[in-house]
């Protein structure tokens, strides 16, 4: 149980301390939500600084704590987040660095570092969710070309993105090929002939997401990252580290959140309602335990020296419950401005309500904890 | 940093369990039961096996630990719901005379209550006019202290040891829940395939696990704050854990003969003793 840093740890965060002061008082002011075009320039930019700083790889660093100081300082120096380079950053890339050929590589991971290319996520469909190995958009192979044929929905940054990690079925399901071993994992370039992106409203208003429809698409066999019929397993190792990497960020956003509502609590008067106040005094401590969660799991991830475990399952199940009960609370501070649209609290807090839901339901992740973890028989 | 524990972290967690497991397994905690009374060969044992003077200095005779790996073993009291006032016992080493061997029983004032007054050899704090009370917890005799007695704020190790005994608690009553999914059959198959059982098993391994990486660190740190936010979820942890525990047992839960019930009971008088959720919170949110 060891909490401290070793020396060169702390000289990478002074040295990251030191950078970050220096260019973020530079950058440019946030574009809106619904400027997609500004918000990629924008997430991109922040990447090719990254990059240029030496800073461009950081999330595919071997070492899991310096991933975590990295994303501990820039969250509380204020620095913008991933945003449009998510996908590339914490899906595609980590599965192409591990799964892909050399050439593959070599082709789409430096744009992805230099902040060139943005990626998407091509796995959901209308009727593959929770249930994604029952996913149907077809691919058959023509030629050097696969060509794929079906629709892809809630797909994230899909109007900017270059590139999407595609899904799809090679095999059909039969008798003797059960829905998880007909799939591939297709790199596609979403400038091809015949996809169609129609974004699709959230209730927050904004176009976070899309609807894809491909309309015999070909994308060439080259593109392809692992065997054919294999992309099951290839997914898996996104899926990972989606769940166990991605959100470490945002539990020191939360830190700070929590300290900014206290404030505006303190402000308003509000602060005198004992049964608000315990209610951030428990959230605290909420928060608390979920970053040393983290960093439990780093270690364990360290010691491994691999993919992330399940055990991001657990911490993916109560961060996303605490932080819309975050959110809960910031409109018990807020009181009637709770519904005013003008107070970001009240847009943050629609957004939080995908929190459960995205990247694997609460529903799903307590599947996951109840097999995979206490070896409970196949639920029904 | 690596926050996992070490090789000799792991190795006394290992040599506790199998001392506290072989000389107070479930066979000995009904005997307790049924006849409850502080086992004083139980506590020279433990004495002897070096439990209470792990954070005592060595040339004072102890073991010379910090407080993780005074978490760790009051994580495995906790497992095996050990009776007695060991986490006041515990503090007293060094200060009174034969608490770190086990041959002198200490019990303090724990917020509104003193526990085991009438058999503990030496009392810390004000217990003068205190009143017993018909405990709901069999296996933890209860003192109120007289209305307006100075009740003394707890310590951050008071603190921390109770919620490790929590965390062990609500970890073993998860385990509990588990072997009971697994073994119980109704129509056709163990009740632990139907996912309304699968997910309240899964929320008590998610809520054991946050109050584990809480309490570690807490004990890292000796951070005061860092304690009462891990207290509060350890406390939590340990009660709702029993009680849902409870509800996969079904009618089992509710009888007197399984020892969910003693989880749930000695979980709340500890989350009794001491300050109590309200204070912790409001520290917590004043250092907001
Ligand atoms: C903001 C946002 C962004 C997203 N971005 C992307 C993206 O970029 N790319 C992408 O591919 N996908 C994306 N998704 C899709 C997301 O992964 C799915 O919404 C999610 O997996 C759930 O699938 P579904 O919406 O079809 O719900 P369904 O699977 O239809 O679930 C409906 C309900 O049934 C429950 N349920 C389903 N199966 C089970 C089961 N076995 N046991 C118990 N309960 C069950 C669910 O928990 C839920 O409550 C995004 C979603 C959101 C909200």
């Amino acid at each position: 149980m060891d909490l401290t840093y070793t020396e060169e740890e702390e000289a990478f965060r002074a040295g990251l301390r030191g950078w970050l002061a220096e260019v973020l008082p530079k950058l440019p002011g946030k574009p809106s939500v619904d400027d997609w075009p500004g918000r990629r320039a924008y997430d991109t930019a922040w990447q090719r600084m990254l990059y240029d700083a030496g800073y461009g790889e950081v999330h595919w660093d071997a070492s899991a704590t310096r991933r975590l100081i990295f994303l501990e300082e820039t969250e509380k120096a204020g620095a913008p987040y991933v945003g449009a380079n998510f996908v590339g950053l914490l899906h595609a890339g980590p599965t192409i660095a591990s799964e892909g050929s050399p050439e593959q590589r070599e082709r789409w991971l430096p744009p992805v570092l230099r902040g060139d290319e943005v990626w998407c996520q091509g796995f959901s469909e209308p009727d593959a969710g929770s249930d994604l190995a029952s996913l149907r958009t077809r691919a058959w192979r023509d030629g050097d070309d696969y060509v794929v044929s079906g629709s892809k929905i809630w797909t994230s940054h899909a109007e900017v993105a270059d590139w999407c990690e595609l899904l799809v079925r090679t095999t059909p399901v039969s008798a003797e090929v059960p829905k998880h071993r007909g799939i591939t994992w297709l790199a596609l370039p979403m400038d091809a002939v015949g996809i169609t992106v129609r974004p699709l409203r959230t209730l927050a208003g904004s176009a976070e997401f899309a609807e894809v429809f491909l309309d015999e698409v070909r994308v060439p066999v080259g593109n392809r990252v692992g065997a054919e019929n294999d992309g099951w397993r290839v997914t898996m190792v996104t899926l990972s580290f989606e769940r166990g990497t991605a959100f470490v960020g945002e539990v020191v956003a939360c830190r700070r959140l929590l300290g900014e509502l206290a404030r505006a609590a303190r402000a308003s008067g509000r602060w005198d309602d004992p049964v608000l106040r315990r209610g951030l005094g428990r959230l605290s401590a909420e928060f608390g335990a979920l970053w040393r969660l983290t960093q439990w799991n780093v270690s364990e991830a360290q010691r491994t020296g691999g993919v992330p475990g399940v055990g991001g399952s657990v911490f993916k199940l109560r961060y996303s419950h605490a932080r819309q009960e975050l959110y809960d609370t910031a409109a018990q501070v807020l009181g009637p401005g709770a519904l005013d649209l003008d107070e970001a609290w009240t847009r943050e807090r629609l957004s939080s309500l995908s929190y459960t839901i995205a990247a694997g339901t609460s529903q799903i992740q307590r599947n996951i904890v109840a097999e995979r973890i206490l070896g409970l028989p196949k639920g029904r | 940093m690596d926050f996992q524990l070490s090789d000799d972290q792991r190795a006394l967690r290992r040599g506790l369990r199998d001392v506290l497991e072989g000389r107070f397994g479930r066979d000995a905690l009904r005997a307790a039961v049924d006849a409850p009374r502080l086992d004083r060969e139980l506590w020279r044992t433990l004495g002897d096996a070096g439990f209470f003077a792990l954070c005592l200095p060595e040339d004072a005779g102890g073991v010379g630990l910090g407080l993780p790996a005074a978490v760790l073993a009051f994580e495995e009291a906790g497992r095996v719901l050990l009776p007695g006032p060991a986490v006041a016992t515990f503090l007293a080493a060094g200060a009174v005379e034969g608490a770190a061997g086990g041959t002198v029983v200490v019990t303090a004032v724990a917020g509104p209550f003193v526990p085991w007054l009438d058999e503990a050899d030496v009392v810390r704090g004000d217990a003068a006019g205190a009143v017993a009370v018909r405990s709901v917890d069999p296996l933890t005799p209860l003192h109120r202290v007289r209305e307006g007695a100075p009740v003394p704020d707890e310590e951050t190790p008071a603190v921390l040891l109770t919620a490790a005994e929590q965390l062990g608690s609500a970890a073993r009553t998860a385990e509990l829940a588990v072997q009971h999914a697994r073994e119980r059959e109704q129509f056709g198959g163990p009740v632990g395939r139907f996912q309304a059982v699968q997910h309240l098993c899964a929320d008590m391994l998610v809520r054991a696990e946050l109050a584990r990486v809480a309490v570690y660190a807490a004990a890292v740190t000796g951070d005061p704050l860092e304690a009462s936010g891990a207290r509060l979820l350890a406390d939590d942890a340990a009660v709702r854990n029993a009680r849902d525990c409870l509800q996969v047992h079904g009618g089992m839960g509710f009888t007197w003969e399984s020892d969910v019930h003693l989880h749930l009971k000695r979980a709340w008088v500890r989350a009794g003793l001491g300050g109590g959720a309200a204070g912790a919170e409001e520290a917590l949110a004043a250092a907001l």
